[in-house]
């Protein structure tokens, strides 16, 4: 579903991702490792169309479609979602209002009615379920004064709500205890299908515990250098990520 | 003939024609402040942004001039507020009261002209608290309006009592036969124990010039409680200075929301002075505006005894060549210790055409107080804007939801169900064309 291929891109003259090839078929999920400044973040802010970052060379499709050519939100349309790292705080907007909105704009975009009032309610109290978050934290402003947990949460909530055909989840994990980590990674997992991808953007091998990955590919230094199977990532735990770079040289 | 000769003419007509009037020495004084100071120019500092005097240069119908024969009730429709069947009706038309127009449903509430008050039991607050808001102002422009006060209204509610509909007041200016000058005049009591909400708009028909230069000065007794929503989304060819002074005598809690939305020139200024102690103010504005239009809040908090407390939310989206300009003020008397007072003012740029001059300015004289202010102009946050769009929301849907959350925490500050929610659909309707 998704293909990426030799990009390349950066930001203001500096390179930051050097040539990533990577395929994603439906029902996989990958992990991708890496050490801080590997590129792995730029990785996902390009993925879901972040301006700051320039495209320099290589290629991504998703299902057939040139990912590249495609607005945020149009990628959003398609069926992409990105799990922030840090997700924003935005006053004003709680998160039901956030999704209706999300919800109806991307069925529009797919030539979809409206979902009734009726229908969005019960669709939202299925997902709130599936990552344990209550009304109350919803009609909240967006992330605003919400912990690192809530955050994530919310982020996962979000994506049980679009139902994406690929997710991908920058750091998902980062900042939170071991309980945050089990309902974030329970809701993903609720959310695995044999039709829609994975792709996990993940320091450390502990959320892996939790979502097993098919793949995992090593990211250093704005290339793929390493790909394997879960084993990898237990590898790297044990060894740190110093053995990639002394098998590089 | 320059303007102060031209007003000179008018106001001796009108003095002449009521020398028994108590208010006589009053406008006598305001026009001799008048003929001091002029009209404003951005040489005053506390003008510098806004230029009203140009106004002058034109032929303006004065009040005086123009009988309104021509207006009707129905020509208030396009302009009406919602709940305006329930409410108390003041209709002021080119700057008069019209009784014909307008609708008394409250018992509680008593609606004469300020004239009729200056002569009755009402006399000593008429006294007392009429033209109190000069003291904050020494311009010319509020002496105008003084010296000119005719057919002002008085409005009284009774101690002890909430008066149980809103009020609404319309300031329609009829510019369809020419230039217009008004200034429509209020003094407002709120007896003890009392509670009103007052609600109020601007409204111009007609194509001329409309010039609105308004004084409403409002006195609130011991434990009454007073709202004000001021809500100013007039035409492009109105100039408005309004002059709101709400002068807490007693233990009292004022709650005043300023939300403009357009006109071509906009002067607020809102002045709230507390003069006993554990009086609470809280003021809040909105403005939100586009094309060439301008906006100026200047406002007061005026601490003059112990243990107020002052909370001062303004906000601004600024799209197009438009500017605008928030001016706040904190006085803290020496005898006003344990004072509370805060203010913020945050501005968002939509364009680079946009401007905004934000100023606090505190005067501290006691040394037991807790004040802070802050005041930000920036652009619409790129990364929120992400966020929004990752979720397939499309850029001008995500760009009017991230300007409504930034105006919520001031609509939230409108009490009434009714005038919230009719506000919100201004601001939303009027977001989306940005």
């Amino acid at each position: 579903m998704l293909s990426i291929k030799d990009l390349r891109a950066g930001i203001e003259e500096r390179e930051i991702l050097k040539g990533i090839n990577l395929d994603i078929k439906p029902g996989e999920v990958h992990a991708i490792m890496g050490p801080n400044g590997s590129g792995k973040s730029t990785l996902a802010s390009v993925l879901a169309g972040k301006q700051d970052y320039e495209v320099t060379g290589g290629s991504v499709t998703f299902e057939g479609k040139d990912l590249l050519e495609l607005a945020p939100e149009e990628r959003a349309g398609e069926g992409i979602f990105l799990s922030f790292q840090y997700p924003v705080e935005i006053p004003g907007l709680s998160t039901t209002n956030f999704m209706k909105t999300a919800v109806n704009e991307i069925r529009k975009y797919r030539g979809q009615d409206e979902l009734d009032a009726v229908s969005f309610l019960k669709k939202m109290k299925e997902k709130m379920a599936l990552v344990e978050i209550d009304q109350s934290m919803l009609s909240r402003s967006l992330n605003e004064g919400f912990s690192g947990g809530e955050k994530k949460r919310n982020e996962i909530f979000q994506m049980a709500m679009l139902e994406p055909k690929l997710a991908i989840l920058d750091e998902t994990d980062s900042g939170l205890d071991i309980d945050a980590i089990r309902i974030v990674a329970n809701g993903v997992n609720k959310l695995r299908t044999p039709e829609n991808g994975i792709l996990v953007i993940t320091h450390y091998q502990r959320l892996l515990d939790y979502i097993i990955p098919d793949f995992v590919h090593v990211l250093y230094n704005g290339r793929i250098v390493k790909s394997g199977t879960k084993e990898l990532a237990y590898e790297l735990e044990e060894r740190g990520y110093d053995f990639i770079k002394s098998e590089l040289v | 003939m320059d303007t102060i000769t031209y007003f000179k003419d008018r106001f001796e007509k009108l003095q002449g024609q009521q020398l028994d009037s108590r208010l006589k020495s009053l406008r006598d004084d305001a026009f001799s402040a008048f003929e001091q100071t002029g009209i404003p120019t951005v040489k005053h500092e506390e003008w510098k942004y806004t230029r009203i005097n140009d106004f002058f240069n034109k032929d303006y119908h004065f009040t005086t001039d123009l009988k309104e024969q021509q207006f009707r009730s129905a020509e208030l429709q396009p302009f009406l507020l919602p709940g305006h069947e329930n409410a108390n009706i003041i209709v002021f038309v080119n700057g008069h009261y019209h009784a014909e127009h307008s609708v008394l449903r409250s018992e509680e509430l008593e609606i004469i002209s300020l004239e009729a008050a200056a002569h009755n039991q009402y006399a000593g607050i008429v006294e007392k608290h009429l033209g109190h808001s000069a003291d904050y102002h020494k311009d010319g422009i509020n002496a105008l309006n003084t010296a000119f006060i005719q057919e002002g209204v008085f409005i009284h509610i009774q101690k002890g009592k909430t008066v149980n509909h809103p009020v609404y007041i319309y300031n329609v200016t009829d510019a369809r036969s020419g230039n217009i000058f008004a200034q429509p005049r209020a003094l407002v009591h709120v007896g003890e124990n009392a509670q009103v909400e007052i609600l109020e708009t601007f409204a111009t028909i007609g194509a001329d010039e409309s010039f609105t230069n308004q004084v409403f000065e409002i006195a609130v007794e011991e434990n009454a409680v007073l709202s004000l929503y001021k809500i100013q989304n007039d035409a492009a060819n109105s100039t408005i200075v309004s002059t709101t002074h709400v002068h807490q005598i007693g233990k009292s809690v004022a709650n005043v929301v300023t939300i403009s939305l357009s006109g071509g020139l906009v002067r607020n200024n809102l002045n709230m002075v507390m003069s006993a102690p554990y009086c609470e103010a809280n003021l809040s504005g909105l403005y939100l505006q586009s094309g060439h239009t301008h906006v100026d809040n200047h406002t007061v908090v005026d601490n003059r005894q112990p243990n107020c407390l002052s909370n001062e939310l303004y906000k601004g989206i600024m799209n197009g060549h438009a500017t605008g300009v928030f001016n706040g003020k904190i006085f803290v008397r020496q005898i006003a210790q344990k004072t509370n007072a805060y203010q913020t003012n945050k501005n968002i740029l939509l364009s680079g055409n946009a401007t905004v001059n934000t100023k606090p300015q505190l005067e501290i004289f006691a040394d037991d107080v807790k004040c802070s202010h802050g005041c930000t102009v920036g652009r619409l946050d790129e990364e929120a804007l992400f966020y929004l769009k990752s979720r397939g929301i499309s850029e001008a849907t995500a760009r009017s939801l991230l300007l409504h959350g930034f105006a919520l925490d001031v609509l939230e500050k409108i009490g009434s169900e009714d005038v919230r929610q009719y506000v919100n659909k201004l601001v939303t309707a009027s977001l989306n064309l940005g």
